[in-house]
C-alpha cells in the first residue's frame, strides 16, 4: 500500500497537498489541468524532488529518505527512458543490475522479457535503430524485468498514435495483472483513464485528491475537472 | 549523504592535487620573493613592455581580423570551410616551429626581404619587439577571425533579410547590424588575445630579448639561467602573477551577449545586396588572400625547407623526439584524470570550477620556478626536467579540457541523470555505461589539445634542462641557435607533423568512440 502522510509540496509559488492511500495492485490515474502538479506528484514519489513536508511511506515504511533507483517502484517518463547509446540488451541489463554486468542467466531473462514485449532478437539493436512504440515496449520489458511492486507512468505513451497507445496500455494491464503491479499512470486523455484505471486521482486546485472510481468521476466530472475535460 | 560524499571524492581529490600544484608553487615564489625589492630597472622595463606588446597584439589582430571575418562572411569560394579550419591550427600549431617559418618568411634572407630587395629597400629585421608582435599576430589574428565571423554569422539572417526590406544601404546595415555585433564581441576577443599574450614565453627568447623586447615570463628565464638570481626571479615571478590574476578579474567582468534575438534560419546565405560592387569584391578577395598567405607561407616554409631535410637529422633528435612524445602522452592522460572529475562536479559545484581554473593564474615559468624552489632543498632540479615538463603542461590545458567538457556534461546531466538515478547507476559502472561513451568526443578532442599543446611547449624544459636532457622543442630551439637552419627546418618539419598526428588521432579515437 502506498501512503502519502500529509504530503506538501512547495516550488516557487505552487504549492499541492496530497493525503491518500492506494491499495496494493490497485491502477489508478491522475488527471488534472496541465500545470496542477501531475507530474512533480510522480517526481516526489519516485525521489526525484523533495517535499516540503510530510513522508511518502510503502507498506508502512518510510521511504521518503530513499535514493530513486533503491525505492519500490519503476517509472517511465515521457521521454529518454533508454540510454541511446547501449542496445537493448545492455538498456535491460540495467535493470537487473545497475552495474550492467550481463552472465548467461540474465541474458536468458532479458531474451524472455524482450519477446515478452513483442521484441526477440531485438537486443543488439540501439534505441535509434527501432520504432517510437518499440521503445515504449523496451521500457517496459525493463520494468518488467525490475519487478518493482509500483509503476508510474508520467505520459510515456503521449508521443504514440491511438493505436500503438492503445496497445501499450493493454501491454501495461496484462504485466501489471500478472505482477500484481501497483501503477499510477498520469495522463491528459480521460479515455486513458477509462481503459487502463478503475480509479483516478484528480489533481486540481493545489490538492491531489484520494482516489476515487474513474467512471462515476468521469459521468460527473466537478467544475474544476468539466473546464478541463471542455 | 553518503552516496553525495562518494559523488565529489574524485573532484574534491582532483581539486586538492591542483591546487597543490599552482598553489604551491605560488607559496614557495612569494616566500622567496620577500617582496619586489629585488627588482631592476630593466624589470620595469620588461613590465612596460609586457603589457604594451599584449595591448598592442591584441589591438592588430582584432583590427585586423574585421575585414577578414566580413569577407569570409559574406563570400562563398571552394575551400572556405577548409580555410576556417585552418584558422584553428594555430591553436595547436608548436610556438618554435611558427617562429621557424615566419623566420623563414619575415627573416634577413627570408622572402620578404628577397622580394623586396630589387626595389632597393634596406632588408627588415624580423627581431626585436615588431617580430615579437608580428609573431602574435600570427598566433592569434585566426583566433580573433573566428571570434568575429561566430558574430556576423550569430546575426540572424531574417535581420539582413528585414534590412533589405526598409532598403537599407551598405552603410546602414553596417550602423544597425554590424557595428553592434562588433561592439559586443570585440572586447571579448581582445582581451582573451590580451591574456594569452601576457604569459607570451617562446616568441619573446627567441624574437625578442634585449631591454626593448623581454617581456616578465622572458626575465624570470633570464634571472633564473644567467643570473641565476632567484630572489629576483621570485619577485618577477609574482609579478607575472599579479598581472595574471588582474587580467583574469577584469575578463571576468567583461561578457559578451551579442544578442540579436531568435532567428530560424540558421544556414547564412550570402547576402545579395551587400555582396555587389567590384570594389567590395576586390577588397574581400584582398583582405581573405593576405590572410591566407600571412597564415600559410611560414607554414609552408617549414614543410618546403624541412622535408629534403628529414634525412640528415642529427642523432640527437630522435630521443628528443621519444621524450617528448612520452611527456604529451602522459601529461595527456594527467589532464584528463584531473579535468574530468572537476568538470563533472564543475557544474553543481562552483568550486571545482574555481579548482579548475587555478592554473590560468600561475604561467608556465612561475610554476617552473615555483616547482625548483621547492625542490632544491632536497633533489637536484635537473632530474626533475622532465616530470616537471609533464605537470605544468597537464596544468596549463586544465583550464582547456574543463572548459570543453563542461556544456557537454550539463547535456548529459540533463538528458539521463533521471534515467540512471531511477535505475540506481552510479559510480564506476555510470562512468564506463554512461560519462565516457556520451563524452567520447569532447573527451577526445580535449587529449588532442592536450597532447598537441605538450608536444609542442617550450618553456619550464628551458629552466630545468642541463643541455642533455631535451624534448623536441628544445632540440630545435639549439639548432636554431647554432644557426644550423637546415637541421632545425627538418626537425621543425617532425615536430610539426607530429604534434598535428596527435591532435589528429586523439580526436579521432573520440569520433570513433563515440556509439552514436
Amino acid at each position: 500500500m502506498l501512503t502519502l502522510d500529509n504530503l506538501l509540496i512547495e516550488q516557487g509559488d505552487f504549492r499541492l497537498s496530497a493525503d491518500f492511500e492506494i491499495e496494493t495492485g490497485a491502477r489508478v490515474a491522475v488527471i488534472g489541468p496541465s500545470g496542477a502538479g501531475k507530474s512533480t506528484l510522480l517526481s516526489v514519489i519516485s525521489g526525484f524532488f523533495t517535499q516540503r513536508a510530510g513522508r511518502v511511506l510503502w507498506d508502512g515504511i518510510d521511504i521518503t529518505g530513499t535514493a530513486p533507483g533503491e525505492r519500490p517502484l519503476s517509472i517511465l517518463f515521457q521521454d529518454q527512458n533508454l540510454f541511446p547509446h547501449l542496445n537493448l540488451e545492455t538498456n535491460l541489463a540495467l535493470g537487473l543490475n545497475p552495474k550492467g554486468k550481463i552472465d548467461r542467466a540474465a541474458r536468458a531473462r532479458i531474451e524472455a522479457a524482450l519477446e515478452r514485449v513483442g521484441l526477440d532478437g531485438f537486443g543488439k539493436r540501439k534505441p535509434g535503430q527501432i520504432s517510437g512504440g518499440q521503445q515504449s515496449r523496451a521500457g517496459l520489458a525493463r520494468a518488467l524485468l525490475r519487478a518493482r511492486p509500483m509503476l508510474l507512468l508520467d505520459e510515456p505513451f503521449a508521443a504514440l498514435g491511438p493505436a500503438l497507445k492503445a496497445e501499450m496500455l493493454a501491454l501495461v494491464a496484462e504485466i501489471a495483472g500478472e505482477q500484481g503491479t501497483t501503477v499510477l499512470m498520469v495522463s491528459h486523455d480521460p479515455e486513458d483513464a477509462r481503459v487502463l484505471c478503475p480509479q483516478t486521482v484528480l489533481v486540481a486546485d493545489g490538492i491531489a485528491h484520494p482516489p476515487q472510481d474513474t467512471a462515476a468521476l468521469l459521468a460527473n466530472p466537478p467544475p474544476v475537472l468539466k473546464d478541463y475535460l471542455g | 549523504m553518503a552516496t553525495r560524499l562518494r559523488e565529489i571524492t574524485p573532484a574534491a581529490l582532483a581539486s586538492a592535487a591542483l591546487a597543490a600544484l599552482v598553489l604551491g608553487a605560488l607559496a614557495a615564489v612569494a616566500i622567496r620573493a620577500g617582496g619586489l625589492t629585488g627588482l631592476r630597472a630593466t624589470d620595469l622595463a620588461a613590465i612596460r613592455f609586457t603589457l604594451w606588446q599584449a595591448a598592442l597584439s591584441a589591438l592588430l589582430s582584432c583590427l585586423l581580423a574585421i575585414p577578414v571575418a566580413r569577407a569570409l562572411h559574406r563570400r562563398r569560394f571552394p575551400g572556405r570551410g577548409l580555410l576556417i579550419s585552418l584558422l584553428g591550427a594555430p591553436f595547436i600549431l608548436p610556438v618554435i616551429v611558427a617562429v621557424f617559418g615566419l623566420i623563414a618568411v619575415f627573416g634577413r634572407r627570408g622572402l620578404v626581404n628577397a622580394a623586396l630587395a630589387p626595389f632597393g629597400v634596406e632588408p627588415i629585421s624580423i627581431y626585436g619587439a615588431h617580430g615579437v608582435i608580428i609573431a602574435h599576430v600570427f598566433f592569434n589574428l585566426p583566433l580573433a577571425t573566428r571570434m568575429i565571423l561566430h558574430g556576423w554569422e550569430a546575426i540572424p539572417t531574417e535581420r539582413f533579410r528585414l534590412a533589405a526590406s526598409l532598403r537599407f544601404g551598405p552603410a546602414e546595415v553596417t550602423r544597425h547590424l554590424e557595428r553592434p555585433m562588433l561592439r559586443a564581441v570585440l572586447p571579448g576577443a581582445s582581451l582573451a588575445i590580451f591574456l594569452v599574450c601576457l604569459t607570451s614565453f617562446a616568441v619573446a627568447l627567441t624574437l625578442g630579448g634585449g631591454p626593448r623586447a623581454t617581456t616578465v615570463e622572458l626575465a624570470i628565464y633570464q634571472a633564473f639561467r644567467f643570473d641565476f638570481d632567484m630572489g629576483r626571479a621570485a619577485s618577477l615571478a609574482l609579478v607575472q602573477v599579479a598581472i595574471s590574476v588582474t587580467a583574469l578579474l577584469i575578463a571576468a567582468r567583461v561578457t559578451t551577449p551579442a544578442s540579436f534575438g531568435a532567428g530560424h534560419d540558421r544556414t547564412s546565405l550570402p547576402i545579395p545586396q551587400l555582396s555587389v560592387g567590384a570594389g567590395r569584391a576586390t577588397l574581400d578577395a584582398l583582405a581573405i588572400l593576405l590572410a591566407a598567405a600571412f597564415l600559410l607561407a611560414p607554414i609552408g616554409a617549414v614543410f618546403a625547407r624541412g622535408l629534403p631535410a628529414l634525412p640528415e637529422l642529427p642523432a640527437m633528435i630522435w630521443p628528443a623526439t621519444l621524450t617528448s612524445l612520452g611527456i604529451a602522452l602522459a601529461s595527456t592522460l594527467v589532464t584528463l584524470i584531473i579535468a574530468l572529475p572537476l568538470a563533472l562536479a564543475a557544474t553543481r559545484h562552483r568550486w571545482a570550477e574555481i579548482a579548475a581554473m587555478l592554473p590560468m593564474t600561475a604561467s608556465a615559468l612561475v610554476m617552473g620556478t615555483g616547482a625548483f624552489l621547492i625542490a632544491r632543498p632536497f633533489v637536484n632540479p635537473t632530474s626533475l626536467a622532465l616530470p616537471m615538463v609533464l605537470l605544468t603542461n597537464a596544468a596549463l590545458s586544465i583550464p582547456f579540457a574543463t572548459r570543453i567538457l563542461m556544456p557537454e556534461i550539463r547535456t548529459l546531466q540533463a538528458d539521463y541523470d533521471r534515467l540512471a538515478a531511477s535505475l540506481g547507476l552510479r559510480g564506476l559502472a555510470r562512468l564506463r555505461l554512461l560519462t565516457l561513451p556520451r563524452l567520447a568526443r569532447p573527451l577526445g578532442f580535449s587529449a588532442g589539445l592536450a597532447a598537441a599543446f605538450s608536444m609542442g611547449d617550450l618553456g619550464v624544459i628551458t629552466l630545468f634542462s642541463d643541455g642533455q636532457t631535451r624534448t623536441l622543442p628544445l632540440a630545435l630551439f639549439q639548432l636554431m641557435g647554432s644557426y644550423r637552419m637546415d637541421q632545425a627546418a627538418g626537425a621543425a618539419t617532425l615536430l610539426l607533423t607530429l604534434t598535428f598526428a596527435l591532435f589528429w588521432a586523439l580526436d579521432r579515437a573520440g569520433h570513433h568512440a563515440d556509439p552514436r
